[in-house]
């Protein structure tokens, strides 16, 4: 088990790095003139922009940048955003609001898929099944830059549901909309993969012997059949977080949620290449760890795995 | 710690003086894409406590599914049970409603399989897996269940028992794991133990092991014990009586050393033929010519006719041979007995 862990950590160590210049990268290829980009249409005395440049290293090759990058980032330093803001503050004051936004996705992404699923595993072919087998289908096939508008269309401006946009310290009611528009991202996969694995274990002979003991129907479903049903859909649930990080850049851009997707479509469009690559580099810590904590969890629910 | 089990009335209006278990004319069909699958045609059979009943036949004749119809646990669908009856002290088990069906389930009908790996959940320890029996017929706290887990695991002789309770399934020995089947099985103290061939996926020495527990723990609880097997030789040590079924029927039922001394269906006959015998090597091993009916297309009259070198007009029509009474205690589906029997 430690073995395994720290293997884990030297193999994430490798992942950061790859990530982290591949993101460098592209927003070194994509770099005009961020000195400008930052000043918009105004002109840019010399003065300021020798001490801009000095101060971001713009005079650097693109290794040299990278190091510099790497060097503070090492340090717990993730430099200033070409706003000259600290971007370890804006990532504080984002973060909380994604965190808020994404759990409250997955976790009605992973109820509604494992509720639903399990029901459509039991009653295969039935009407209920059919039914969710038609939406997920349509949710497969709607990506969320048509999904999230056209929520925020019907449900927070015509029928006046919810509120149409969420604030920094938005109600969990407000949050409710987004939540589940970013939640659609992957709650169709998360059903199918459910739906298929309870198929597959309601098959299997263990189900056979639990019947033969006398437990009740539920008691084999939700005890027996669910246990097992789950060790595919857990790592799913670990692998969709990419999906939802890049689900919740356009729900917040969307609904205007000052989270950590809208602070990073904004460096995106400003060419702040610190600000981006240092969220990136924030984000793909965070799936690396979580990926890490989803295989953990996942020997919790097969004790035939174990990391050697 | 007192037995509570006698308190539990599971399952009223059983009559002490009724046959153990008595299965009348049971039919089983399957809906399958090339039509209705008969897998079982009639079968017929009774249990008395203590008495060890072998259902011998080869694969797909029907032997599983009427296990699992007698358990209650058939697939439905595409399984239907069509006719017949299935009564244990009495009472018609088809007739009960789901929860009383399931009472009778491991209290008083209990079954254990072949593949012990497969048939226990990998995902919890074997502990969990026993002491839930406690815990949901009798209500028991998890530690206590979990006590009586751990006699049961001493009583199937699992050597150190305490440590092994926490165990998964994964991490047991192939007999060691049928052991815990069978503890699984005997928890509540059924009086009825179906053994659907519990000894195919372990070697030979450990076959006989499990043999042996299976046939002292049904001493001391005078269990009635059902064996499915196809394998001849388990049977001959074990059983009292044998009932031979083909093609969803029994077409020989006889006490044990009847049917090996004379047997009275070609079947049976054919069957025990095909055991290789020390005394007969060096000449060709008798084989049974041809394979067992498609059960969704079983011939007219004897299911058997095709393949049976007894074979005359009247068993290739329609009704099928009629159970004859050849002996004391003994039924053969066959017109030409005698013949078999070799009067």
């Amino acid at each position: 088990m430690f073995r395994y862990v720290v293997r884990r950590l030297l193999q994430m160590i490798l992942t950061f790095f790859g990530a982290t210049f591949v993101v460098f990268a592209l927003m070194f290829a994509n770099q005009d003139d961020p000195v400008q980009a930052l000043a918009g249409e105004k002109p840019v005395s010399d003065s300021l922009r020798a001490q801009l440049t000095e101060r971001y290293h713009l005079d650097e090759g693109f290794l040299g940048q990278y190091w510099y990058y790497m060097q503070g980032l090492l340090t717990g330093d993730l430099g200033r955003s070409l706003t000259g803001r600290e971007i370890s503050t804006v990532l504080s004051e984002a973060w909380p609001v994604t965190l808020r936004l994404s759990l409250m996705a997955i976790v009605i992404a992973a109820v509604i898929a494992i509720v639903a699923g399990v029901y459509s595993g039991i009653r295969r072919g039935s009407l209920f099944d059919n039914g969710v087998l038609a939406v997920t289908l349509l949710l497969l096939a709607m990506p969320i830059v048509v999904l999230a508008p056209t929520a925020q269309l019907v449900f927070g401006m015509e029928l006046g549901w919810f509120p149409a946009t969420a604030s920094r310290n938005a109600s969990f009611y407000a949050m409710l909309l987004p939540a589940i528009v970013l939640a659609t991202t992957v709650v169709a996969t998360e059903l199918r993969v459910t739906r298929t694995s309870v198929v597959e274990n309601l098959r299997s002979d263990y189900v056979r012997t639990a019947r033969a003991k006398g437990l009740t129907p539920r008691r084999v479903t939700w005890v027996h059949v669910l246990r097992n049903s789950l060790i595919p859909v857990i790592t799913l649930i670990g692998v969709d977080l990419g999906t939802l990080m890049s689900g919740a850049l356009i729900t917040e851009e969307v609904f205007n949620i000052p989270g950590v997707g809208l602070k990073l479509a904004q460096g995106i469009r400003n060419e702040d290449g610190p600000m981006v690559v240092g969220f990136v580099s924030i984000l793909v810590i965070i799936f690396l760890f979580v990926n890490l904590l989803v295989d953990l969890l996942y020997a919790a629910l097969d004790p035939r795995i174990r990391y050697e | 710690m007192t037995d509570i089990k006698a308190q539990i009335d599971v399952l009223p209006g059983t009559d002490p003086r009724a046959p153990l278990l008595q299965v009348n004319d049971l039919h089983v069909e399957f809906r399958t894409r090339d039509g209705v699958a008969k897998a079982v045609n009639g079968a017929s059979f009774w249990l008395n406590p203590g008495e060890t009943l072998a259902i011998l036949g080869e694969s797909g004749c029907g032997k599983s599914v009427t296990a699992s119809a007698i358990m209650g646990i058939l697939e439905t669908p595409p399984g239907r049970i069509t006719k017949g009856e299935i009564r244990y002290r009495g009472v018609d088990l088809l007739k009960l409603r789901g929860a009383e069906r399931r009472r009778v389930r491991a209290n008083k009908i209990a079954m254990i399989f072949q593949d012990a790996l497969s048939a226990l959940n990998p995902v919890y320890t074997v502990g969990f897996q026993l002491a839930e029996l406690f815990r949901v017929h009798r209500g028991m706290s998890r530690a206590d269940a979990k006590n009586r887990a751990v006699d049961l695991l001493d009583q199937v002789r699992i050597p150190a028992a305490r440590s092994r309770v926490d165990d998964y399934p994964h991490q047991f020995s192939g007999g060691m794991r049928q052991r815990v089947m069978i503890a699984m099985a005997l928890a509540l103290d059924p009086e009825v133990l179906i053994a659907d061939e519990p000894t195919t996926a372990l070697d030979v020495t450990v076959q006989a092991q499990i043999m042996g527990l299976l046939a002292e723990l049904q001493r001391q609880r005078n269990m009635g014990l059902i064996l499915i097997t196809h394998d001849m030789g388990v049977v001959a040590d074990v059983a009292d009586r044998i009932s031979v079924m083909y093609a969803g029927r029994v077409i020989e039922e006889a006490p044990v050393h009847d049917v090996y001394a004379r047997p009275g269906h070609p079947y049976t006959r054919a069957l025990l033929e095909s055991i290789p015998r020390l005394d007969l090597k060096g000449q060709q091993l008798n084989v049974i010519r041809g394979l067992p009916p498609a059960l969704t297309d079983i011939p007219q009259g004897c299911a058997f006719n095709p393949r049976c070198r007894y074979a005359k007009d009247p068993c290739r029509q329609d009704p099928p041979p009629p159970a004859y009474a050849i002996a004391p205690r003994r039924t053969a589906r066959c017109h030409f007995f005698r013949e078999v029997l070799g009067e």
